[in-house]
């Protein structure tokens, strides 16, 4: 326990130094974005992972945090950070209603209809032009020239949606959320709402990952509904965070959030353009191929199969 | 204490139990007894809350059961040690049992009530902090049953308690049941184990395709000529 602690604060303080220690932008850039899934990653796990009611559109989430955000800043005027507070709240009210309606069922009908919510949103966002701008896109202004504040406020973001993740799964929602997922009949038969309790925890999940969708509005200045809305971009990469970091572990997610943004930029520049530039197009492929490797070798992921990891490298030398 | 009256309960379009009626007497054990697919654990899930009956009633102390939801039906007493015994493997002994006392009044005495559990069955105490997912299919079943205790039930039904269990464990299982109504607890069980369930039951009920066929005290049941040829093998 006292190790743990030594080992996070020790972790924290890596994290605050090292835009201080490495100037570059790029690199500065590329752990911004790590942050950022750390959130949406996290956001995931706990619905998914713990509470076993699987996401396959935190596109959703994450687009309605970014356009409103987007939105304030356009058709009001307001500055895009409000968009970080509010930004989250629409969030979770539309994965309330998504939870209102689905979480009544049982079984896939969750998935599937977060499959569905996530091209709805995409068109809304495509069609209605007078609000969205529709497929140009929504550009603002940034606030700040440094990356420096962008990446303390992604930090603090980062560092306060595992806290409050820990804090919910160590109280007694976390234990309902579980007993959900292992058996939802012997939960409800102890007295568990598990309809209720399923919406709790979407709710939670859908306004950290709004708040991440608000932050990259305001860190990138520029939105459209194919990146923000994206299956691919981004709830299937949601997913790919939680499965390669370790589904069901707090500290997983945070983990596949860096080795994914790692992996994705190591082979969307080529190798650091050592290689040919058809490489470049290879990253889905690769995703692929680590999610393969990752599930027959390491079902519970990089922080639930850490144990297995240090065995084998331990035994090799 | 409990009274159902005239239950039909369908799976969609298909009706699986016709008719049935039944009642439990405050401090009786009372068991469901019949062959796989005569309707026992429907009958329990219809109870619990799990299903809904499409005629008929169920009272339980004067409150009717059949409008509630599932969640709601512990707060009134009963709790249900379902069918292969639906623990949550990932959590601990401890944290089961802690899951099973979550009304108010249940979590008030929960400490209490542990002690008493771990006093019915001390290897619960040794296995504290390990996962119920890795203790044998009798520990397993002792966990179940002492999850449903904990939430200080009038009454607890028991779903098939001796499936899967070694025969020593079996004999042992229904020791058990005989010593939490000892205790003060009303227990409707529903077995397959015609004979050990008989013997340690008050009255009993047979069940047959969805219909109860046969009724009476247990030791009537054990004499009755269409129990001994059908389920008794004599």
């Amino acid at each position: 326990m006292k190790r743990n602690q030594v080992i996070v604060a020790l972790v924290g303080i890596i994290f605050v130094l090292f835009p201080l220690v490495v100037k570059s932008d790029y690199y500065q850039h590329l752990v911004i974005l790590a942050l950022m899934w750390v959130v949406i990653g996290g956001s995931w796990n706990l619905l998914a992972g713990y509470t076993g009611q699987v996401s396959f559109g935190h596109a959703v989430f994450f687009g309605t945090g970014a356009y409103t955000a987007g939105i304030l800043a356009n058709k009001l005027a307001i500055s895009a950070w409000w968009g970080m507070a509010f930004g989250g709240f629409i969030a979770a009210l539309v994965g309330l209603f998504i939870g209102w309606v689905c979480f009544r069922l049982r079984g896939p009908y969750f998935a599937l209809a977060t499959i569905a919510a996530g091209e709805i949103f995409r068109l809304i966002a495509t069609n209605w032009e007078s609000l969205t701008e529709g497929m140009l896109g929504i550009m603002i202004l940034q606030t700040f020239r440094s990356k420096l504040p962008y990446y303390y406020v992604a930090l603090a973001l980062a560092a306060s949606s595992i806290w409050v993740f820990d804090l919910v799964m160590k109280s007694k929602w976390g234990f309902y959320f579980v007993s959900i997922r292992e058996d939802q009949d012997a939960a409800e038969s102890l007295g568990i709402n598990a309809t209720l309790y399923k919406n709790i925890s979407l709710l939670i999940s859908s306004f950290f990952t709004g708040m991440a969708g608000a932050f990259y509005m305001n860190y990138m200045a520029f939105i459209d509904p194919e990146v923000v809305f994206s299956l691919h971009y981004i709830s299937i990469m949601a997913i790919l965070v939680g499965i390669i970091g370790g589904v069901a572990t707090i500290w997983g997610p945070a983990v596949g959030a860096f080795i994914m943004i790692g992996v994705q930029e190591t082979f969307r520049s080529a190798l650091f353009g050592l290689a040919p530039s058809w490489v470049s197009q290879s990253h889905v492929l690769v995703f692929g191929l680590l999610v393969i490797f990752v599930i027959l070798f390491m079902a519970n992921g990089v922080v639930g199969d850490w144990p297995k990891i240090k065995r084998l490298f331990l035994r090799s030398r | 204490m409990l009274e159902v009256q005239n239950m039909d309960v369908f799976y969609g379009d298909l009706q699986v139990l016709w008719d049935i009626s039944f009642e439990v007497e405050q401090g009786e054990i009372v068991a469901l007894v019949g062959a796989n697919g005569s309707g026992k654990s429907t009958t329990l899930k219809t109870l619990s809350g799990l299903l809904r009956p499409a005629n008929g009633s169920i009272r339980f102390l004067d409150q009717r059961l059949d409008q509630i939801p599932a969640n709601k039906i512990i707060e009134h007493g009963i709790a249900h040690v379902p069918e292969g015994r639906r623990l949550f493997p990932e959590m601990t002994v401890r944290e089961n049992l802690i899951m099973g006392s979550l009304t108010p009044q249940a979590k008030q005495k929960r400490n209490e009530t542990m002690e008493w559990i771990f006093g019915l069955f001390p290897r619960l105490r040794e296995r504290e902090k390990q996962m119920a997912g890795t203790l044998s299919g009798g520990e397993q079943q002792m966990l179940a049953v002492g999850r449903g205790l904990m939430a200080l039930p009038k009454m607890i039904m028991f779903d098939e308690p001796s499936l899967g269990l070694a025969p020593i464990l079996v004999a042992e299982i229904f020791k058990i049941i005989k010593r939490i109504n000892q205790e003060g607890v009303t227990v409707l069980v529903t077995e397959q184990n015609t004979k050990q369930t008989l013997e340690i039951s008050t009255r009993g009920y047979v069940l047959e395709n969805g219909r109860v066929v046969l009724k009476g005290t247990g030791q009537e049941l054990l004499n009755n000529e269409h129990v001994k040829e059908a389920y008794l093998g004599i």
